[in-house]
């Protein structure tokens, strides 16, 4: 499995944009990847999912991956991340 | 039969095909399936039919509006594709034995209630959005069609049941040649609309969406007040005749376009125009107004989830202010609630919405909101004449606490350095009666009045305007408004201020002789109304009409009424 943990940085959080943005770039990879914030864990390639965990600014979040392609999954998401300045 | 009796809402003629803008029928029975995997290919097929026409409709918006507009139909699409919402509905319809659409609904419910139940606003939208695309995944599933007026793209005749300001945003006008509708009179919403649009309407059909089916040709004649439907080849042919009649003698009044509005005998008045956006400039420049005599803002409210910024707001004044030219423009301040709804406001249904929260109230109330409106307006201030006006006054503690915290914004904005002009007027509409009874002690204080006959006609006669079985009471002609017109003129007038009408009744044909006669400064209108206005101005005597107004105060009757105009304005 691949982990790794992000703080929040963006004023909206992840809204709308952003949380689409990150949902299209999971369903690229086969692996099953999750998010994790305040103990609750949904599956990053669920937009309703992602959307329903309302993850605003400044808030510590984990993305986790397991499958083939879970490296490369983490990167991508990583790269998200950090191109939209969300993280 | 082939044609409809309605109420000629917008003058001219249009020729197209039909455009219903009505929903489909979405209700299903729960049902037992024998086959689960036939459903479940049903309800993939219906997903993916879904995904191509919102992958079009994400497109068009795209070209359109723009891609920050477009990125919600990439949410909608990424819903569809969502594994959450998905595995469940493929599950019930397997282990359930149901039918795609009873495992669709049940399963959508159930997130869009997880949504509303979320004590954050902006996940309570995400409701809307599930419900949305439900909607279209539940048409392909009962084949049917649901309405997209963003993407028609021929020249169409709307015909619906009604038309909402947030439907008549989305219309795009160059291929909206006119548009019927089942209810509505000439001041609802969708007539002032289409009025502002310069397209043809008949509004008040009672049946135009059960008798009319998409694709129909349709000759809506808003002209007299009727619909043709699948009309003969020598119904089309009179129709084209009488349509470049209409444009020669708009080209006769255009010649006025330069011209003053004088009376015969040498007294001038001011024609305005009523628009909603600053895109409906270029109909008042190009119909000769001397300017803007209501600027309803709430259009900017409208057709979005959340309140517009100060700097949206700013550059739509601005654009007004400079556009017009120096010209004066009154800019009305939010007038939500009644049949306006804002539905991101949250305000609860109210039994009387026309005599309850909304306008002024409901900014004295929401003042974060009505601030920024303000400071908005005051920043624009010293880019052309503003001149500010409060709706639904009621009394003068109303107008004192708005003009206090307008004051207040003036004071914030100059401390900060910004500049502001000097010279704003402020005044206020008169609509309801309470305000016109005691006009005198508002004119001590406010600079201006603008009449708002198509409120004050509906409050003084105790009749909704939007009730067709009361249609009868809307009477402008009817002595007792007559005389509450003159008294906010009179009033006006002894205190050195002006008086102006932003009501339907303004550029009404048969109103202006009595208007004119009873001293109105300025008259407010649909830009479409002004040069036919003008000309009828020029060929009356101002001597004479007031001989007629003085004689029609005295009048019993809407009828009487009316016939003293024809005969005075015959002779």
């Amino acid at each position: 499995m691949a982990e790794k943990q992000f703080k929040i940085i963006a004023e909206t959080g992840i809204h709308a944009r952003p949380a689409t943005l990150l949902v299209q770039a999971a369903s690229k990879f086969d692996a099953d990847i999750n998010l994790e914030y305040k103990g609750k864990k949904v599956n990053l390639k669920s937009i309703m999912g992602v959307m329903s965990l309302g993850v605003g600014q400044g808030a510590d979040i984990t993305i986790s991956a397991v499958g083939g392609d879970e490296q490369e999954a983490l990167a991508s998401l990583e790269e998200t991340l950090k191109k939209e300045g969300l993280a | 039969m082939n044609f409809l009796n309605g109420i000629a809402a917008s003058s001219g003629i249009a020729i197209a095909k039909a455009y219903r803008l009505v929903e489909p029928d979405l209700t299903f029975t729960k049902k037992s399936i024998d086959n689960d995997t036939v459903e479940i290919d049903r309800f993939r097929a219906a997903l993916d039919q879904s995904k191509v026409e919102l992958e079009g409709i994400r497109e068009k918006a795209k070209v359109e509006l723009g891609a920050d507009k477009a990125a919600i139909f990439e949410a909608h699409l990424l819903v569809l594709s969502d594994p959450e919402l998905v595995s469940p509905i493929e599950d019930k319809i397997k282990t359930d034995k149901v039918n795609a659409e009873f495992a669709l609904k049940e399963t959508a419910d159930m997130f869009v209630a997880m949504f509303e139940s979320m004590d954050n606003e902006y996940m309570k939208e995400r409701a809307a959005d599930i419900r949305d695309v439900t909607k279209r995944v539940l048409s392909h599933l009962l084949g049917v069609q649901l309405v997209n007026p963003s993407m028609i793209s021929e020249e169409v005749i709307i015909v619906a049941e009604d038309l909402t300001p947030s439907d008549t945003a989305q219309l795009n006008r160059q291929f909206v040649k006119g548009f019927t509708t089942d209810i509505g009179g000439r001041t609802s919403h969708s007539a002032i609309m289409a009025r502002s649009m310069e397209i043809p309407a008949v509004v008040g059909t009672k049946t135009a969406t059960e008798e009319i089916q998409n694709g129909d040709l349709v000759i809506v004649d808003g002209l007299n007040g009727q619909v043709y439907i699948n009309p003969t080849a020598e119904e089309v042919e009179r129709f084209k005749s009488e349509h470049a009649a209409f444009e020669a003698q708009k080209a006769e009044w255009a010649k006025l376009v330069n011209e003053q509005t004088v009376t015969s005998d040498g007294h001038h008045v001011e024609l305005a125009a009523n628009i909603g956006t600053p895109k409906d400039l270029k109909g008042v420049i190009n119909n000769g107004g001397e300017g803007v005599g209501l600027y309803r803002t709430e259009f900017l409210y409208m057709g979005r989830d959340q309140l517009p910024t100060e700097e949206e707001q700013f550059e739509s004044y601005k654009a007004v202010l400079e556009g017009m030219d120096g010209k004066p423009v009154v800019v009305r301040t939010l007038d939500i609630g009644g049949d306006k709804e804002l539905p991101y406001l949250n305000l609860p249904k109210e039994m009387n919405p026309f005599l309850g929260f909304r306008a002024i109230r409901l900014c004295l109330e929401e003042q974060d909101m009505f601030r920024t409106q303000l400071r908005a307006l005051l920043r624009a201030s010293v880019y052309g004449n503003l001149k500010i006006m409060f709706p639904m006054i009621a009394t003068l503690s109303e107008f004192r606490q708005g003009k206090a915290i307008l004051e207040e914004e003036r004071q914030k904005l100059q401390a900060e350095g910004v500049a502001v002009s000097e010279k704003i007027e402020l005044g206020i509409m008169v609509e309801i009666p309470s305000t016109a009874v005691i006009a005198d002690q508002f004119a001590k204080e406010v600079d201006f009045f603008s009449i708002g006959t198509n409120d004050l006609i509906q409050y003084t006669m105790a009749a909704d305007r939007m009730n067709e079985r009361v249609s009868y009471l809307y009477q402008p002609y009817n002595p007792a408004i007559l005389r509450l017109v003159k008294m906010v003129i009179d009033a006006a007038h002894k205190e050195g201020k002006w008086a102006g009408m932003c009501g339907e009744m303004a550029g009404d044909e048969q109103a202006i002789p009595v208007l004119l006669g009873l001293g109105l400064d300025e008259f407010s209108m649909s830009a479409t109304s002004i040069l036919k206005a003008r000309s009828q101005i020029r060929n009356l005597s101002k001597s004479d009409m007031e001989t007629l107004a003085s004689e029609v105060l005295q009048m019993s009757t809407t009828e009487e009424v009316l016939e003293a105009v024809a005969k005075a304005t015959q002779r």
